[in-house]
């Protein structure tokens, strides 16, 4: 489970496996993460996709130790630099969070506290993890406004949120998160909220500083279509599981899992003009007390008997470029053949 | 700003007239006070020269323009029962009471601010609940109830505090203080803690369902993501955006403190305003009880506008100009 994709040359700088986090409910339990492993290397990509609450920004919370009561993460091992990250006391996880690992979140109208000016909210990100002075820490976030895109920072550091617009409030949290060069940032749909053109510009800038400034990058979305231009790696989640994952061509070209294709299906591009787009029927199922078996058999057109066993995440067997075979992994009794994509 | 200061001034000014007018009219109505005044063996000539000395011949009306013509100087009137302004009257007790509401307010802060914070933060845990459950009690019970209370606990029974006058004083820029003195501040322990107590109960529940909502927000979840320490997130994050509201109870409540501390200065016997209105009621002495509501009525405003302005200190989003409507 916890094998690496063998396409990555570099030793990856995070290392994510059988990661389960339970909520305990009042019938029963929870399980929005259910043994995700996955891993990253410096300067690349990965995309998270999956439907609504399928727990992709719990799986992020848990890697950064956000989880709070009744959640609580219950297993799997986390390696940030070949160092373990789970069960590390609150003071030395504090001392990552934000510093080594970064987190950008879903709606920038709600992450930047209200009362307070974007340069104590950044001044004190950096002192929060160092010991510089207000002088020396200003001009860092100065330049990392300037990093993201924002003119004037001079002017913009002694704003407030309130007076920023939505893409302008993101590209802040974006310089908060970049601004003590992290290995990792997990950024959790951060563009969702934002018109097309901001996306497009944020999506560009992003993946440049990840590039260059050789930061390991997992991008939550639910948005496929994004995924394409973006990720080196995808991994595929359905109700709190990896149903597959490989890299963007493998997934998106050789699609295995029918899940993935049912996601693939209902991007509005990939669809010949004028075809109805194709939905997956029925819905999410309630990730409380999920039955044993594949959670996807009842919305699943291939489903058997067999599937009422749990599948493993197993390499794609017969795909046509066999040296990558290892790294495309799928969850499912029936993969789809190799060639029917779309 | 400034702009906006003018404005509230103007609006004060027409609160202040048409508050003389109904306290005018109010006062008028209670009764006469000539009956209470005037010994009843009076000859009818003393009565008359009485009555005209005091101006209560003309018709009310005529009266309340001459109140008004004399106010604009400052002067509210002669007390009918010492013969001195009755301003002078007033101001000569309202440090006693505005050392006692501050006191009050001051314990509540210092009290409900903590209490209140640790219930919002651990809202599940036995002192937690065992907060939110004495916070009942402080709402409950009536005021005079407490005051007696405590004066039969600490000062009858244990013998400890005082509850009588404000003991020894002390001068601070020319006005008697109490708590500058040890003897002073013990005689200040009961009344105010009497006057604190409910709000303290007040600040406790706002305090704990403000911070339980605010640590709920996103923008903590952001502050812990980038790896601030607690007590920054808790010190800072939560308690900057909870203080809006409880920024306002404060001040409300320390206007009203002032205005009803009538009943506990009565049971405490501290020769504050309160007192002052009590007896000025009892024998009918009008231009006290005018004054004593205006000056009252003043304070509620000029609270206010200090509420707003706080307001936007410390709410980037309230700009002053438009916050009024
Ligand atoms: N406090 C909680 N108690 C119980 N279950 C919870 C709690 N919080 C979240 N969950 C469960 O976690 C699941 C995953 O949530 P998550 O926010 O990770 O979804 P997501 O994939 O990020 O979806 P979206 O695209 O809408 O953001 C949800 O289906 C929900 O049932
Ligand atoms: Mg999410």
């Amino acid at each position: 489970m916890s094998q690496q994709p063998a396409l990555s040359t570099a030793t990856p700088v995070l290392q994510v496996s059988g990661l389960e986090t339970h909520f305990a409910a009042r019938n029963g339990i929870v399980k929005p993460v259910n043994g995700v492993s996955f891993s990253v290397s410096r300067g690349k990509i990965m995309g998270l996709v999956g439907e609504s609450g399928s727990g992709k920004s719990m799986t992020g919370y848990s890697i950064m130790g956000l989880i709070d009561a009744p959640g609580k993460v219950v297993g799997g091992s986390i390696l940030l630099d070949g160092r373990e990250v789970r069960g590390l006391d609150a003071e030395s996880l504090r001392a990552l969070r934000g510093n080594r690992i970064a987190m950008i979140f879903q709606d920038p109208m709600m992450t930047l506290n209200p009362v307070l000016r974007i340069d104590t909210q950044m001044v004190e990100a950096i002192q929060a993890h160092e010991d510089v002075g207000r002088h020396a820490a200003l001009d860092r976030c100065r330049a990392a406004l300037a990093q993201v895109g924002i003119a004037s920072p001079d002017q913009r550091l002694k704003s407030y949120p309130h007076q920023f617009s939505g893409g302008m409030r993101q590209r802040v949290a974006i310089a908060i998160a970049i601004l003590l060069k992290p290995d990792v940032i997990i950024a959790d749909e951060p563009t969702t909220a934002l018109d097309v053109t901001i996306q497009g510009q944020i999506l560009a800038e992003m993946q440049k500083l990840c590039r260059e400034s050789g930061t390991a990058l997992i991008w939550i979305t639910h948005d496929l279509s994004v995924i394409a231009g973006l990720a080196d790696q995808v991994c595929v989640m359905y109700a709190g599981r990896i149903v597959e994952r490989g890299s963007v061509d493998d997934v998106l070209d050789s699609t295995a899992h029918p899940y993935t294709l049912g996601l693939l299906n209902s991007v509005p591009s990939r669809n010949p003009r004028g075809q109805r787009l194709r939905q997956i029927p029925g819905m999410t199922p309630s990730l409380l007390n999920l039955a044993p078996g594949c959670p996807f058999r009842e919305r699943c057109a291939h489903a058997t008997r067999e599937c009422l066993e749990d599948p493993l995440l197993e390499p794609v067997l017969g795909h046509p470029t066999d040296a990558a075979s290892a790294a495309h992994q799928v969850s499912c009794h029936h993969p789809l053949q190799t060639g029917i994509s779309t | 700003m400034s702009v906006f200061i003018i404005r509230r001034l103007l609006q004060s000014v027409l609160v202040l007239v048409v508050m003389s007018m109904l306290v005018f009219a109010g006062v008028y109505a209670v009764g006469n006070p000539i009956d209470i005044l005037i010994s009843p063996d009076a000859t009818q000539a003393d009565r008359d020269a009485t009555i005209r000395a005091m101006g209560l011949d003309r018709p009310m009306w005529l009266q309340y323009a001459y109140f008004v013509k004399n106010a604009l100087a400052a002067d509210l009137g002669k007390s009918f029962a010492f013969n001195v302004p009755a301003i002078e009257l007033i101001l000569e007790r309202m440090p006693a009471t505005l050392e006692l509401a501050s006191c009050a307010m001051l314990m509540a802060v210092v009290i409900g601010l903590p209490l209140g914070l640790y219930a919002g933060l651990k809202p599940k845990s036995f002192a937690g609940k065992t907060i939110m459950t004495l916070s009942i009690f402080g709402f409950s019970l009536p005021t005079f109830w407490i005051g007696l209370m405590l004066i039969m606990i600490f000062a009858v029974f244990l013998g400890v505090l005082p509850s009588n006058g404000r003991g020894a004083t002390a001068l601070l820029l020319g006005i008697p203080v109490s708590f500058l003195t040890w003897d002073g501040l013990r005689h200040l322990a009961l009344p105010a803690f009497t006057l604190a107590l409910l709000n303290i109960a007040l600040i406790i529940r706002l305090v704990r369902s403000g911070t339980q909502e605010a640590l709920l927000m996103d923008y903590v979840k952001f502050a812990r993501a980038k790896g601030l320490s607690d007590a920054r997130i808790i010190g800072v994050h939560v308690l900057k955006n909870i203080m809006i509201p409880i920024v306002t109870v404060i001040a409300l409540q320390f206007g009203s403190v002032i205005a009803f501390a009538v009943v506990t200065e009565t049971i405490f016997a501290w020769p504050g305003m309160g007192k002052l209105l009590i007896d000025s009621i009892n024998v009918l002495d009008r231009p006290v009880i005018v004054a004593y509501l205006l000056i009252i009525v003043t304070l509620f405003i000029f609270i206010n506008l200090l509420v707003d302005i706080a307001y936007s200190l410390l709410d980037p989003r309230v700009r002053l100009g438009e916050s009024d409507s």
